[in-house]
């Protein structure tokens, strides 16, 4: 009985083990996965033709980090820079982007997540919101501006000064008085900010997606926009998201038949061809790894007409490579199309079956990018160095027509920040604002109005703007005139007669989100990052153009001109001075006296001698042949001979030359 | 159609040679040779196509911007309206006021039309832009028109591809009809000063262009009113006005380059040396800047040549570290260079489109191309349009890798040969010596006839010679200051009548100039009745102390705004006022020296008379027979038509000093 009892307590004991076993792991793992403990790592990229014979290359890796507590301080994946960074300085919110080259709003798409996140103005633009208290944010951001600098090698640390960033409270984001924001035109983009900024992702550049990142192709490309943005809270963690967008002009092939205008065929392209690597396997840490290529809505609109639009080989393209799957957008409006997305897994690749994503057009086909509503353009009016105007112009592109039934009541809105230096002296009474040629009375347009007028060496000025325009409005544009400011000799830059730069103003039209939904199966859903990105609801935003304004320079030179004119002054006034101070009247007269006593010099000794002989020999020598003597030796006869003799040499030398 | 073929041959190498070898892709563009041809097809064959509706120019304007558009450019029309240049008395220094032209339904056939295109940079940030010019006659087009169109393409296509551009580069393809002047000119002016208001009235551009079935497509992907928008590229650094001319024919392909801008502006010399360095040292060119002919052939400059040669030969012998190596003919080419760049800047009229440029401080030059052979020549035009091509594209090059605008201070100078130039430091010393004895002078004279004054005084009621001296002391300057200041105004008026002598309709030149002198002599008597009372006793010493240093303060201003107008004017005036002394004044000096004085001053006082120099000048140039009485008026309506300060310089110091020259010559 007793055996039978401890029979029956050891089963237990295993159904108990087995329980546990089979029952709580998972459960446990559950709700780690849930809550989101595992640090992950995820790399995708999205590859896209563009109208005008370009491919856009989109590199999306995002590392997230459970909030610290569970951690320490330690990562198993995250960067543990930008962990410090975020928990150092209590970063809410920051971005970070390094551009070069100009986003072409109407070729490459205005009004889509694609352009609405990551077009970015040239140079560098930081922004930032961190969890402090108001008065403890300025010294921060000059700390954060450091730290940015040092940790990706670019001159951010410009941005420490007071007058190079501006506290926007609602034009540049959504409200928040604890943001800063801050851009540097000028600087220039290269690989020293590559290289750490990929140091930050767990596999670097050596296998996975990043290994694509070939130097020569990226930087050939016609933009380029390195981007880092950091999200992070208490109860996400925090979210890194790093993004590296490129546009690049696929080298045309010669085999292309030429034919004339818009016939042209859409050059074909490939990953290899396009950045020389293909992708071989994933990166071992990444949670998922994918490829997707993109078709605009208006190319899927105009390929579906040609032939319904299912499969990647069909009359219009044939895609390199079998997509594991296609996702659809979802689209209120039936009749413009949706775009495509073919979806390739990395992970099905390795050394011996590369993932080469490519195309191969068929057929020459045209089609067009969605344009934000406003064509947007800055630029400066008047010339000289005295004064001028910035004008911004917005163009209708008639989308509201798409979108809303035109009706008396329509309006939109458009908000407008622009920071300009302090040297750039903005009179804001100024503001004149047309409406399709009219002037219009600023109340009438003008909803919201935030100024900040800048102050001489100490902050810039700053203006947001709320603009409530009706819908069929055809052009608007916006004057403020400006004078042009005096800078100190030390405060120019070392090229200040390229000019100085105004940075790119930001006009975001909130009336219109640019997110899109797509017909998704729950599992890609669930782990693609890019894609919820896109889902995201974002306004259309717009850079302007950098400006740059002529201002007047000193001649450089000057300063060492006025030294060397003061100290021949300075030199010849001391030289007098002390020779004046130095010579004693009384002392003169005493070796003037004594000159006279002693014998006269050699020569006119000898002269004087000579001519007492010459002369008549009954005469005696004068005894002392005095200063008069030597005087008329020095005298017009003298000279009449020197000059003779110097004459007669010359002759001599011009006729020897001759003969 | 021979011509024609030859054409296109001509277009297809430059096509293929301009292009680097390794490049395969010319081929993509073949719409090249139908840019040339179709311009062609219509400058030489306008019968054909005079149609009701066609319209030639609005074509041509529109197959520019197509062919921008498929190099891959943004294009856009810009739209101008001929305005008359008129008269504006108070608007010399400042620019046209801004003013909304009323645009009627035609406004399509007033109006010129001018493509422009621009390439964006590839990886630029767009803040500056370099800017190329063609002009071309919209109505009439000639084949060098055409050849230079076609060359600006070449350039423009080839830019559009290269990876080295950081500033965007603008094509202007102006439409010359009403002068190449007004279009640039206008251009500029709605790039740096556009009117918002005036907006509501466009036109656009897509109603003046007929639309045609296979512009369909292209329609759809950019809409037209893009083509209205006036597009920008940023600060200008640089711009280039490229013509091809049909010169007389040299031994070489010839490049000549204008630079004078107005008023006597000139580009930054660096400009010139890049243009010049690149023609010479690297395509072959022979580079020309503007010269006198006539002096070229001058017995005297040559005698005057001659002479320091051998003196620097001489100089040299007797030293040889010196290496003067002044040289006969290089002397006479330098003088004339000089006289001729001395006299465009001096008479403040810009010498081609350019000078629309230098109005907003951009540097620019006109650079005229020609060939040694002639145009419908095969081999020899497609040599030369390589080079051409070659040249254009280096100096953009050059000015596209500068990080600054050009800043060093080489704005002021005469060219003396293409690479030779006199900088500001060495004229100015003449101007300075010629300017310095006039304060000096009218120093003397008056602190000598203060002397004589309180001479006469303490000798006491001796009756002088001059006038009875009514009230005491020094301030007796200021009879004279009166008379000089009456003076002044009387010529502030005239330099304003021609304004409403040009009211007057149907005139010409010979009644203007009549009726603007006679009026002008009208208010100088009813000025001098008027204020008769005001302007009594002076002694002529103190009017001519005060009238010397009137002259020289116009003159120091005038220095400042144009310089080589104050410096080819005060080589005049100067003299006429040091020497100036009432005819009847006994002077101490025996007789012949005194006659030679008295010729001089009548000599003087004939020469300075505006009219007079024009004719002497015109004269002595052209033949005496061609002297017109209208010269004058039209010698001074093209000045004020272009804000010449020459003008102002003419009108308010050279008249009034003349004028009190002449009244102290009769002076009794």
């Amino acid at each position: 009985m007793a055996k039978l009892r401890r029979q029956f307590n050891s089963t237990v004991f295993l159904l108990i083990i087995f329980f546990f076993n089979s029952v709580l792991r998972p459960a446990l793992a559950l709700v780690e996965g849930g809550e989101g403990l595992e640090e992950e790592f995820t790399e995708e990229l999205l590859l896209k033709p563009l109208p005008d014979r370009k491919v856009l290359a989109h590199f999306h890796f995002q590392s997230s980090a459970p909030p610290s507590v569970a951690n320490g301080r330690h990562h198993r994946l995250f960067p543990k820079a930008i962990a410090q960074l975020a928990r150092k300085f209590q970063i809410r919110e920051l971005e970070l982007s390094f551009t070069q080259g100009r986003w072409n709003y109407e070729r490459w798409g205005g009004f889509d997540p694609m352009s609405a996140s990551n077009a970015k103005p040239p140079g560098v633009e930081l922004w930032a919101a961190f969890d402090l208290p108001l008065n403890e944010i300025d010294h921060t951001w000059k700390n954060l501006t450091h730290a940015l600098s040092g940790l990706f090698c670019a001159s951010i640390n410009f941005l420490e000064s007071s007058t190079a960033y501006s506290a926007p409270s609602w034009g540049f984001h959504s409200n928040s008085s604890k943001l800063r924001y801050g851009a540097l035109p000028r600087e220039a983009v290269c690989t020293e900010n590559l290289t750490p900024w990929l140091k930050l992702l767990p596999c670097r550049d050596k296998t996975g997606i990043a290994l694509l990142l070939n130097r020569p192709s990226i930087y050939r490309s016609h933009y380029h926009s390195q981007r880092l943005r950091l999200i992070s809270s208490e109860f996400t963690g925090i979210i890194l998201e790093q993004a590296l967008t490129v546009v690049l002009q696929p080298s045309m092939r010669s085999n292309s038949p030429a034919s004339s205008g818009y016939g042209f065929l859409q050059p074909s392209w490939s990953i290899n061809s396009l950045f020389g690597k293909e992708v071989v396997g994933q990166c071992v840490l990444a949670k998922t790894s994918r490829i997707f290529f993109e078709l605009e809505k208006d190319l899927a609109f105009k390929v579906d007409k040609l032939q319904p639009l299912s499969s990647w080989n069909n009359s219009a393209f044939e895609l390199s490579g079998i997509p594991n799957s296609n996702i659809r957008e979802l689209n209120a409006v039936k009749n413009l199309g949706s775009s495509v997305l073919y979806v390739f897994e990395v992970s099905n690749s390795n050394d011996h079956i590369p993932l080469d994503v490519g195309i191969r057009w068929k057929i020459p086909l045209v089609w067009s990018c969605p344009r934000a509503p406003f064509h947007m353009n800055r630029y400066l009016m008047g010339s000289g160095n005295e004064r001028g105007s910035i004008a911004i112009s917005l163009r209708s592109t008639h989308l509201h027509e798409q979108f809303s039934k035109a009706s008396d009541g329509c309006a939109v809105h458009a908000v407008i920040f622009q920071v300009v230096p302090w040297y750039v002296k903005v009179y804001y009474h100024t503001l004149h604002i047309f409406v399709d040629g009219k002037t219009q009375i600023i109340s009438d347009v003008v909803r919201k109005m935030k100024i900040s007028p800048s102050e001489d060496k100490l902050s810039p000025g700053s203006m947001e703007l709320l603009l409530r325009f009706p819908c069929n409005i055809q052009s608007a544009a916006l004057t403020l005139d400006f004078d042009k400011g005096f800078l100190h000799i030390d405060e120019y830059p070392p090229d200040a007669n390229q000019g100085f730069d105004i940075p790119s103003a930001l006009v975001t039209f909130p009336d219109f989100n640019c997110s899109r939904s797509y017909q998704l199966d729950d599992s890609i859903h669930y782990m693609s990052t890019l894609l919820s990105k896109f889902q995201e609801e974002n306004p259309v935003q717009t850079y302007t153009e950098v400006l740059l304004v002529p201002l007047t320079t000193p001649d450089f030179s000057m300063p060492y001109n006025v030294i060397t004119f003061t100290c021949t002054v300075l030199a010849l006034y001391f030289g007098s001075m002390l020779n004046v101070l130095r010579r004693r009247a009384g002392e003169e007269e005493r070796l003037e006296r004594s000159k006279a006593s002693e014998k006269p010099g050699l020569i006119p000794l000898l002269l004087s001698k000579l001519s007492s002989k010459l002369k008549i020999k009954g005469k005696a020598p004068e005894s002392s042949p005095s200063l008069s003597a030597s005087s008329s030796i020095l005298g017009p006869k003298l000279l009449t001979k020197v000059m003779l003799v110097g004459l007669l040499a010359v002759i001599w030398n011009y006729y020897l030359k001759n003969g | 159609m021979s011509k024609l073929q030859k054409v296109s041959s001509i277009y297809e190498f430059l096509l293929v040679s301009i292009l680097k070898p390794k490049d395969q892709y010319h081929l993509l563009y073949p719409n090249h040779l139908w840019s040339a041809l179709w311009i062609l097809l219509h400058s030489f064959m306008p019968s054909k196509t005079s149609g009701v509706k066609f319209s030639l120019h609005r074509e041509i304007a529109r197959l520019i911007g197509k062919h921008m558009e498929d190099v891959g450019a943004e294009v856009y029309y810009h739209k101008f309206k001929y305005r008359n240049l008129q008269f504006h008395p108070l608007c010399f220094f400042s620019s046209i006021p801004r003013t909304a032209v009323p645009q009627n339904s035609s406004a399509c056939t007033l109006n010129g039309v001018s493509p422009v295109g621009i390439i964006r940079a590839p990886r630029g940030d767009g803040k500056e832009s370099i800017v190329l010019v063609t002009p071309y006659n919209s109505e009439n087009i000639k084949l060098n028109e055409a050849l230079s169109l076609g060359l600006a393409y070449s350039v423009f296509s080839l830019l559009s591809r290269v990876v080295w551009l950081a500033k965007d580069i603008v094509w202007l393809a102006a439409d010359s009809r009403y002068g190449e002047y007004t279009s640039v000119a206008s251009w500029l002016k709605d790039y740096h000063n556009p009117t918002f208001s005036s907006d509501s009235g466009k036109i656009g551009i897509e109603m003046c262009f007929e639309k045609t079935e296979n512009h369909v497509e292209e329609q759809s992907s950019f809409d037209g009113a893009a083509y209205d928008d006036f597009k920008r590229a940023g600060t200008m650094s640089a711009a280039l006005v490229v013509k091809v001319m049909d010169k007389e024919r040299s031994e070489r392909d010839r490049v000549d380059i204008y630079a004078e801008a107005s008023n006597g502006q000139m580009p930054n010399l660096d400009l010139i040396n890049i243009v010049h360095y690149l023609a010479v040292h690297r395509q072959g060119l022979h580079v020309r800047v503007g010269t006198f002919g006539f002096l070229l052939n001058s017995a005297l400059l040559k005698h005057v040549g001659k002479t320091l040669q051998r003196l620097t030969r001489l100089a040299e012998s007797l030293n040889l570290g010196w290496k003067l190596g002044v040289n006969s003919a290089d002397f006479v080419e330098g003088t004339a260079t000089l006289a001729s760049s001395m006299y465009y800047q001096a008479l403040g009229v810009p010498t081609g489109p350019h000078g629309a440029f230098r109005d907003f401080q951009i540097d620019a030059i006109t650079m005229e191309l020609s060939p040694r052979t002639s145009l419908t020549n095969d081999n020899g035009i497609s040599s030369f349009l390589l080079r051409s091509g070659r040249l254009i594209e280096g100096v953009i090059r050059s000015v596209n890798n500068l990080l600054e605008k050009f800043h060093q201070s080489f704005f002021l100078y005469f060219l003396t040969a293409p690479n030779k130039f006199v900088s500001v430091g060495v004229y100015m010393i003449a101007f300075a010596l010629l300017v310095a004895p006039l304060p000096i002078v009218a120093a003397a004279l008056f602190s000598s006839t203060a002397n004589a004054r309180s001479l006469t005084t303490i000798s006491n009621n001796k009756p002088t010679n001059s006038k009875p001296v009514t009230r005491s002391g020094s301030w007796n300057w200021l009879h004279s200051a009166k008379l000089v200041f009456l003076v002044h105004l009387w010529a502030l008026i005239v330099s304003l009548l021609p304004y409403f002598v040009s009211q007057i309709p149907h005139t010409n030149s010979t009644t203007s100039m009549l009726s603007w002198s006679l009026s002008s002599l009208l208010i100088l008597y009813l000025l001098t009745r008027l204020t008769k009372s005001y302007v009594e006793g002076y002694q002529w010493e103190v009017l001519k102390s005060v009238m010397i240093a009137a002259a020289s303060i116009g003159l120091s201003l005038m220095s400042i705004i144009n310089f080589s107008t104050a410096q080819v004017g005060s080589i005049l005036l100067v003299p006429m006022c040091l020497m100036v002394r009432p005819l009847k004044q006994p002077i101490q000096v025996p007789i012949f020296p005194a006659a030679l004085l008295k010729i001089l001053n009548i000599l003087l006082a004939v020469v300075a008379f505006p009219p007079a120099s024009l004719a002497i000048l015109k004269g002595c140039l052209r033949g005496f027979e061609s002297i017109n009485i209208g010269d004058f008026w039209e010698w001074s309506e093209f000045l004020w038509v272009w804000n010449s300060a020459t003008y102002l310089f003419v009108a308010l110091v050279h008249l009034p000093c003349w004028y009190l020259c002449v009244h102290i010559l009769l002076h009794n």
